[in-house]
């Protein structure tokens, strides 16, 4: 059986997150491999329907990192973004996926380190959780 | 507005057993406004049943996404007529008249509702609705200071509040304002309580769904032929 | 039918209603009424019970109809099992459950069974009973029974105007009042409402804070009301502080003063804290103690013609109060 790497998709705010990404590499930080950034102007600019697409397409695990709270750059991008992952949380459970896969973290464009960090947490989570049963269904569905 | 919210998705999702090929389709009317019918609501709900349908083994599900700008009459409908016939069913997420006139429209067809219809309201603070009316057929709103007590008193009551009100706030639940509380305020307000003094008799329910299904009928409006048709005259 | 009964009677002293109530408060005499709660199943022996305890205490008792919304045995049933017992009821009825129709019907069924009191009540909405998915009715509400039943009475016509053969039955007509719900300023027109719309009697909420149930009757007297109708004051005895902080907190529209739960405590003071019959005990003897004071206080409020005593569960309790606080020896119906 092959060995499990998973994927990641990470989406980040472009004043913090991004920034601090960049920061992690440059201080020889790196952060795990299994994590795909996906660039945005703001977490604000994430809609519900974003998070399940990355799902759908076989992700197994989504992370928004935006701006610490009361340092957002849209002011309030980031608590909106919080909002909508409790909700995608819930359809994740309607759909039969962990919420867990899913995850928020708040940092500020200087915290290269605690992002390397907690970007390498969520990865261990979703490595706990196992390969994303539809990545599975998706390979399965390839070779029928 | 109608406002409407999401069924639950496993709901939805034993509604589509069966089916292979589905066309989800939204409303830009007021489900949009409210957000359980609009575009992003159809892509959302078309990528969790497809998700969902893979997690439970079934056969795989397409689901397409549409709009239309109005499900509740028939001349917009005519955009999907031919595609319509490619589907297995239609996911409708309009409000109950926009499921029935999907279904009126296209016999052939099975059509699902993917929402339950809640009531006529308005959003009174971002992402909350509250209901406003009831459709009762005989407006009493000038008596009661632009309150309904139909729609909003918890007991429909027409000669004041009941004893449960306190602070302002209904008995049945203290998330909602004593409907009768906000009727004597506003006479107050407007020097009007003289006319909450008088009787309201007992209300003729009559014009309301009491009285069976309704219908409104304007015969300057209607074509000549169809007048024919159905008077005889 | 009681006509045998009416006839032996003064003419003027029991025209409504040939009952027990409205011949007390023609009378003048000070009106006592308590509250009996039907069973939950269909033990008739339960209500006889109950029946026999208040007999002769007081002039009539209230039953409640599906009360807090939970189903009980019916208050019309119950009611005619304690005529059987020799105590007059006092129908409750509730617009939540009936629509006009089976109020008039139910009406009629009642008054040829001998029933002469009849409580129109909106009723405590059903989300907070043992059916909340049930759909209520709220076809006319209580201002629109009382006057319904009126005109039935008065008038012998049903809601719709059309004769009732035969004319309509003769009840003696009751309504609630909450003096201290809200919205405050509109409570004494409320109840005159009530009385405009043909009520004979009020029963109130229960009444335990006295200076803000003086400051209502205040504004009741000064609307003349209390000369339509007669105005009985809810009171009931405390079982224990816990009861107390629990009416002020949970049920709308209550007012209980915390001077009372200081009193109930200080009932207990010097029994151990693990002697749970003898704190009960010394608690319901002050609840009931406070009960008679409240009655003697409310007694000389101008414009009440009566008190309505509730003691839930405990109709033991009414007796007692009744004999101390001087209303009635007990002898006679
Ligand atoms: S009185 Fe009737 S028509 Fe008017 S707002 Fe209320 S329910 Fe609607
Ligand atoms: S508290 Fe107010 S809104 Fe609620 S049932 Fe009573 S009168 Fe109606």
């Amino acid at each position: 059986m092959d060995p499990f790497h998973p994927e990641v998709v990470a989406f980040c705010c472009r004043h913090c997150a991004y920034a601090a990404a960049d920061l992690a590499g440059g201080k020889r930080q790196p952060y795990p491999a299994a994590i795909k950034i996906v660039e945005l102007p703001c977490t604000g600019r994430i809609d519900v329907v974003n998070i399940l697409h990355a799902f759908e397409d076989g992700a197994d695990g989504v992370l928004i990192a935006g701006c610490l709270n009361g340092s957002c750059h849209y002011i309030k991008g980031n608590l909106y973004a919080r909002q909508r992952l409790d909700y995608v949380h819930g359809l994740l459970g309607e759909i039969g996926l962990e919420a867990e896969r899913a995850r928020m973290i708040n940092i500020s464009a200087a915290m290269g380190v605690q992002f390397a960090e907690l970007a390498g947490e969520h990865v261990e989570t979703v490595r706990a959780l196992g390969p994303s049963p539809l990545r599975r269904k998706i390979k399965q569905g390839e070779a029928a | 507005m109608i406002v409407a919210e999401k069924k639950p998705l496993d709901a939805i999702a034993r509604m589509l057993d069966g089916c292979g090929r589905v066309l989800a389709v939204g409303c830009g009317t007021c489900v949009t406004v409210c957000f359980s019918g609009g575009g992003k609501e159809v892509a959302t709900l078309a990528a969790s049943l497809r998700m969902k349908r893979r997690m439970e083994e079934g056969k795989p599900l397409e689901v397409t996404e549409a709009m239309v700008q109005r499900q509740c009459e028939w001349e917009y409908l005519e955009p999907l007529a031919e595609q319509i016939k490619e589907y297995d069913a239609v996911l409708s997420l309009g409000c109950g008249v926009g499921v029935q006139t999907l279904a009126e429209r296209f016999p052939a067809t099975r059509i699902l509702p993917a929402l339950d219809t809640l009531f006529m309201g308005l959003p009174s603070a971002q992402g909350v609705w509250e209901e406003r009316c009831q459709g009762c057929g005989a407006c009493v709103l000038d008596k009661t200071g632009g309150i309904c007590p139909v729609s909003r008193c918890a007991k429909q009551l027409f000669n004041g509040p009941c004893g449960g009100s306190q602070n302002g706030r209904c008995e049945v639940d203290a998330a909602l304002p004593c409907a009768w509380h906000m009727i004597w305020e506003r006479a107050e307000a407007l020097g009007m309580t003289e006319s909450l003094m008088a009787i309201e008799a007992p209300k003729d329910w009559a014009t309301s769904r009491d009285g069976g299904p309704r219908r409104m009928v304007r015969d300057d409006l209607r074509l000549p032929a169809e007048q024919g048709q159905e008077g005889g005259e | 039918m009681s006509q045998g009964n009416a006839a032996a009677e003064p003419a003027e002293a029991a025209r409504k209603s040939g009952g027990n109530l409205e011949r007390a408060l023609r009378q003048g005499h000070f009106a006592v009424t308590a509250e009996l709660g039907p069973p939950r199943g269909w033990d008739a022996a339960f209500v006889r019970k109950k029946a026999q305890i208040l007999k002769g205490w007081v002039d009539a008792a209230n039953v409640t109809d599906n009360q807090a919304a939970v189903v009980h045995m019916s208050s019309i049933a119950t009611g005619l099992l304690m005529i059987e017992e020799g105590l007059e009821p006092i129908i409750q009825m509730t617009c939540r459950d009936r629509n006009r129709l089976a109020m008039q019907s139910d009406l009629l069924g009642a008054a040829a069974h001998g029933v002469h009191n009849l409580l129109c009540l909106s009723g405590d909405h059903q989300s907070k009973g043992d059916h909340p998915g049930a759909k209520n009715v709220h076809d006319i509400d209580s201002i629109q029974l009382v006057a319904m039943v009126r005109a039935m009475r008065d008038e012998n016509h049903y809601q719709n105007g059309r004769d009732i053969p035969g004319g309509g039955p003769r009840l003696f007509i009751g309504a609630a009042a909450n003096p201290f719900a809200d919205p405050a300023g509109m409570r004494p027109y409320r109840l005159r409402k009530k009385a405009q719309a043909g009520a004979d009697f009020i029963q109130t909420q229960l009444v335990y804070d006295v200076p803000r149930f003086r400051e209502f009757m205040k504004k009741v007297v000064d609307l003349g009301a209390h000369e339509r109708v007669a105005i009985l004051a809810g009171v009931g005895p405390l079982k224990s502080p816990g009861m107390a902080r629990h009416l002020r907190l949970n049920v709308p529209g209550m007012a209980v003063p915390e001077s009372l739960d200081a009193r109930l405590e200080a009932a207990v003071k010097g029994i151990a804290g693990d002697d749970k019959t003898a704190r009960s005990t010394a608690w319901r003897e002050e609840g009931k103690r406070i009960c008679v004071e409240l009655i003697q206080e409310i007694r000389e409020i101008e414009g009440v013609a009566g008190v309505h005593i509730m003691a839930i569960e405990w109709e033991e309790a009414v007796p007692e109060i009744v004999k101390a606080a001087g209303l009635r020896s007990g002898t006679q119906g």
